[in-house]
This record gives structure tokens, sequence and C-alpha cells, in this order.
């Protein structure tokens, strides 16, 4: 019951300001709710007892949106930013993309019930008791089982890094 | 509705003791800063050869309460052109966030509020660094130059100083290998060695990062009153002011209470299993003794009536904490209760003298220029940070193939630590040399220096 309700409250706040974002004149108050839709996922993490996803969700995000904030400060001239049409005005491209979201979904929903074993995959919640240590979980898969896409991300990472290191450097 | 009302008794159920913990915390902490604020108020008078506040109490003990006072019912001024609904979240952001990361410290192995919690010390760490969030929104919605400013430059700061401090907390965890914070002062208990002794280096980076962090002197530049005016609270008055300092002081107790859990032992007495120093366990009755006796002998002094016998009050508080520290070690029955009330006295030892370091490197040192600060961050503190995470490692590698522990550990941590050291003065002379070959008076624009 105490699941449910909580499980209502952080997705009601999470899809609830991500629809505030886009619609919000003001790019700080975007991202704003962009930090709160964020924090209703940690919340829903955590009560998947995800707590390692939670704390990392929140300390990648809090780094990001901070970086975020200071360019819509340094970068967008706000009181211009709130003439200027808010909206591409590329309707039919968007309604396409719509569509085919909700036909993806819809057939996901609709083909659940009509194969045995092969629609949506419902997964027995564990006890809370049972549940193995979560960050070593994520290290072992990490540093065993996936290391080697995990060190190519890591090199595509540290490119990125050194490649905008450069860009930056001044030409002296 | 019956069903929220259903959820709810079952939430309290469960959970009405780390609830009742959360209020008393809620409740105690203000308090518990404004004494700070008057601890830091004395200290720097002593520094600077005056007295400090003496009006009000003896010695100025209800300065605090008066302050408190005072700025409730100040005159709470929102500026016109202020973003109001942003201005009134920022500060109860901050407040908040400081607050909500109490709640997965280990204050003594008997007092947590969230229990053995697997990710611990990263929950902590995390959920201060929201903090910040109340800052840059506080300094953008005030619509002032200064504000924004300040809110800038705390933003930059934080960003490049969290990383040399994750890199310190990872050389300290090394040697654990979990990260919930009982586990972890528990892991130091069995080596019987604080990791103060094993990773030196990552305690000083850790120092350093954690003052940047908080904002405090000499790395305030985010207030800096001689160029912003009060920086990023500049438009903020009474309350939400009051809130703003709340936050800041809060934040110091959480990274005290972070170095003290990871590096200098957590609840764990000095010596903890060295057994002929066990009369150390009367040290904290000694200690609240001599502080009631003081108390005593400075009573006739006091110049009126009420403050001698607030006097007598303070001296009585005091030698009842001391009985109730003395009487685990002494009574048999009352046995159990030792290791959560000694520790609990051990732990906030050991925070405030954290606190207390950070208040004399505040009245000792100049402040940073804001370009020096970054340097520091940047070319300074977060290679000198990896490097020791890479060494630490080498050498808890070559600790499990000799087979060491305990203090046997030091043989292979201290040639880490004098590596690190020597590159670190490698780096220094390398900047020294980039100092003569540059400009030194070329301006200098990171972010707003």
């Amino acid at each position: 019951m105490l699941d449910k309700v909580l499980f209502y409250f952080f997705a009601a706040i999470a899809v609830a300001s991500a629809a505030l974002m886009v619609t919000r004149r003001n790019v700080v108050h975007g991202a704003i709710f962009l930090i709160t839709a964020l924090l209703a996922t940690a919340g829903i993490f955590l009560q998947l007892r995800a707590e390692f996803l939670f704390i990392v969700q929140i300390i990648l995000y809090v780094g990001g949106i901070m970086v975020l904030f200071v360019f819509v400060i340094m970068l967008v001239n706000l009181d211009v930013a709130l003439q200027q049409i808010q909206f591409a005005r590329k309707k039919w491209v968007a309604l396409l993309v719509a569509l085919a979201l909700a036909a993806q979904v819809g057939l996901m929903f609709w083909s659940s019930g009509k194969m045995p074993g092969q629609g949506l995959p419902v997964l027995t919640a564990a006890a809370a008791t049972s549940l193995p240590p979560n960050s070593e979980t994520v290290a072992h898969s990490l540093f065993e089982s996936y290391l080697l896409p995990f060190e190519i991300a890591s090199v595509l990472l540290l490119v990125a890094m050194i490649g905008a290191v450069v860009m930056a450097k001044k030409r002296t | 509705m019956n069903a929220i009302l259903q959820a709810t008794i079952e939430f309290l159920r469960h959970y009405w003791a780390p609830l009742l913990c959360g209020v008393a915390i809620v409740a105690i902490l203000p308090l518990a800063v404004g004494y700070i604020v008057l601890v830091e108020r004395k200290l720097m008078a002593d520094m600077q050869a005056r007295l400090g506040p003496m009006r009000v109490g003896p010695h100025g003990l209800l300065q605090p309460i008066a302050d408190a006072l005072k700025l409730l019912i100040k005159e709470d001024i929102i500026p016109d052109n202020a973003d109001k609904m942003i201005f009134w979240l920022a500060p109860v952001l901050s407040v908040g966030a400081g607050l909500l990361s109490i709640a997965g410290l280990a204050i003594g192995p008997a007092f947590q509020i969230a229990q053995d919690i697997n990710i611990g010390i990263l929950f902590v760490v995390g959920i201060s660094a929201m903090g910040i969030f109340g800052i840059v929104l506080g300094g953008w919605a005030s619509n002032s130059h200064y504000s924004l400013m300040g809110a800038l430059r705390s933003s930059a700061q934080l960003v490049s100083y969290e990383t040399a401090a994750g890199m310190a907390l990872v050389s300290a965890l090394l040697f654990t290998g979990t990260l919930n914070i009982k586990s972890i002062v528990e892991v130091q208990s069995n080596e019987g060695i604080w990791f103060v002794m094993l990773a030196p280096v990552a305690f000083f980076t850790y120092l350093v990062a954690s003052i940047a962090e908080t904002n405090r002197a000499p790395f305030d530049l985010p207030e800096a009153e001689s160029e912003l005016v009060a920086g990023y609270m500049t438009e903020f008055s009474g309350f939400r002011w009051s809130l703003y300092f709340l936050a800041e002081y809060t934040n110091m107790i959480v990274v005290a209470s972070v170095a003290t859990t990871l590096f200098l032992g957590g609840w764990l007495r000095p010596f903890a299993h060295v057994s002929w120093l066990n009369s150390l366990d009367f040290l904290p009755t000694l200690f609240m003794v001599v502080v009631a006796a003081y108390c005593v002998l400075r009573m006739p002094k006091q110049p009126t009536r009420v403050q001698q016998l607030f006097m007598l009050a303070v001296a009585g508080l005091c030698f009842v904490v001391a009985l109730v520290l003395l009487v685990p070690v002494v009574v048999p029955i009352a046995h159990p209760f030792y290791a959560g009330i000694h520790g609990g006295f051990w732990f906030i030892c050991k925070v405030s003298l954290y606190i207390y370091f950070f208040m004399w490197l505040r009245f000792t040192i100049p402040r940073y220029r804001f370009d020096q600060l970054m340097r520091l961050g940047w070319h300074f503190l977060i290679p000198l940070s990896i490097i020791n995470v890479l060494l630490v490692g080498v050498a808890l590698i070559a600790a499990s193939y000799l087979n060491l522990h305990g203090w046997g550990l030091l043989l292979v941590t201290t040639p880490a630590a004098v590596i690190t050291l020597i590159v670190a003065l490698l780096i220094l002379s390398a900047e020294k040399q980039r100092d003569v070959r540059h400009d030194p008076n070329a301006a200098s624009d990171f972010y707003a220096g």
C-alpha cells in the first residue's frame, strides 16, 4: 500500500514537472523543473531498492544541471529569449514521430496479452532482506561481465575531454 | 483518502524512531549552529586580542538566542525585480540539503537516522552537494549583479573542488571496500589504525577541498565582502539570510563529520584497542568536570546576580554530562550504553576539532584571489589527488602480496605518500617556471576574477 502511494507520488511529480519543463518560457524555470523530474526519477530508483542508481542519478545531475545553469545565465539573454517564438513549428514531423512512438508503446501493450511468455516482462520483487549489496553488484557487472564496453566508453569520454581541452586552449 | 490514511499509519508504525530523531536534529541543529557561531566570534576576538560578545548572558553565552530572535523579527525584503518564487525557494533548498545529508551520518554507533544504507558516504556527499542549487538560484533570482557574480563563483568553485574531494574520498575508500558508514568505522576499528595515518595526502586534499566547498575563508570568494558586498546573499535579509547562514554551518558540520568518519576513526576512542590505555575512558568525564569547575570558579566575578546563577546552571549541566559519561565506565549494569554514549562524545569531539581548524585558518590566512583559487584547484589539487589514488592502489596491492595488516600497512603506504609529496613538489616547481615565462600582470578571467 505504502509502496503504491509512494510510486504514484514520485511518478506524478516526474510527469508533471517534465511537462512543465518544456512549456516554461523562462529557461531557468525549465532547468528547475528538469531537476525536479530527475529527482522524482531518483525517488523511483530508491523505491526499487536500487540505492546506488539513486545516488548516482543525484550526484551526476547536480553537477550536470549546475553547468547547464551557468550556460543559461551566461549565454542566453533572458529578456530577448522571452520575446522569441518558443517552439519550432514543424507540426507534421512532430505528429509523425509522436504517432510512431505511440504505435510502438501500443503494440507492446497489445502483444503482451497475445503471446504467452513474450509480452511485458513482469519481474517478481525480491524481499528487501535478500538483496545483494547494491554498489558491489554494480561494480561486479561493470568490471567483470562488461569490462570491455566499459573501457571503450571510458576511452571515448577521455577523448572528448582531451578534445575539449585542446580546443579551449589559447593558441600562443 | 482512506488509503492514504492507512499508508500513513503503516509508515508511522515502522518509522517512528527515525522520524523522532529527524525532528530532534531539525530542532537542535539551529541551536548548535548558533553556538558554533558564538565560539567562532569568541575565537576571532581572542586571536585579535579583543573580548568578543560579552553583554548577553555571562561571557555572551546567550548571544546566539538574542541573535536568532533579532533575525526572526527583522524586516523581510524581497527586491521588486526578483524572481519571487525562486527567491523564496532558494534558501530553503540550501538548508534542506544540509539537514537531509545529516540523516546518513552515524554519530556514535547508536545514533544514525538512516540505518545501514549501502551507499552511506555517497548519500551524505551527494545530498549535501545539492545545497549549491540554493546558492546559485538565490544569486540568480535576486536580479543583482553582485549576487549573480557570487553565485557563478560559487558554482565554479564547487565544480572544481568536488573532483579533488571525490578523489580523496576514493583513496580512503580503497582501504575499506565499502561505502556503509558503520562498516567504514568498523574497518578502522579492526585494523587498529585510522586512515589519516594511511592516507595523509588524501586527508590534506579533502581538508582543502572541503574548505573550498563550504565557501569558508580563505576560499570565501562567493561572499567576498570587499569585492561583492555579500555575494549571493546580498539581497537577502532577516530570516532568509539566516537560513543561508544555517546552511553554511550545517555544511561545515557535514564535511567535518565525513572527514571524521573516513579519516579520523569516527566514534572510536584514540587507541581503542590498546588495553593499557583503557584509563583514557575517564578523560571525557575529567574534561567535563574541569569545565564545570572553571564555571564555578568564574562565578563570583560576574557582575549581576542573574549572570552568577546562569554560570552556576552551566556548571551543573557540565557536571550532569560528566556523570552520564562516568556511569557506563564504572557501573557494570550500564555497560551496554558505553559504546553509544562515549562514541557520541568522541565523534562530537573530533568534529569540533575539525571545525576549530576551519576557524583557525579563517583568522590566519588572507583570502585568495579567484584565479589563484582556480589554479590551486586545477593545477595542484586535482593532479595530486589522482596520483594519490593510483599510488594508494599500488600500495594496497603490495600489502595484499606481503600480507600486511594494521600498523604494518604503514610500510607500504608511507612510501606511496612520500612519492606523492615528491610529485607535488615537482608540480609546484613546474608552476613556478610557468609563472616566470608568463607575464604575471596579464589579466586572467575565469568566470569573474
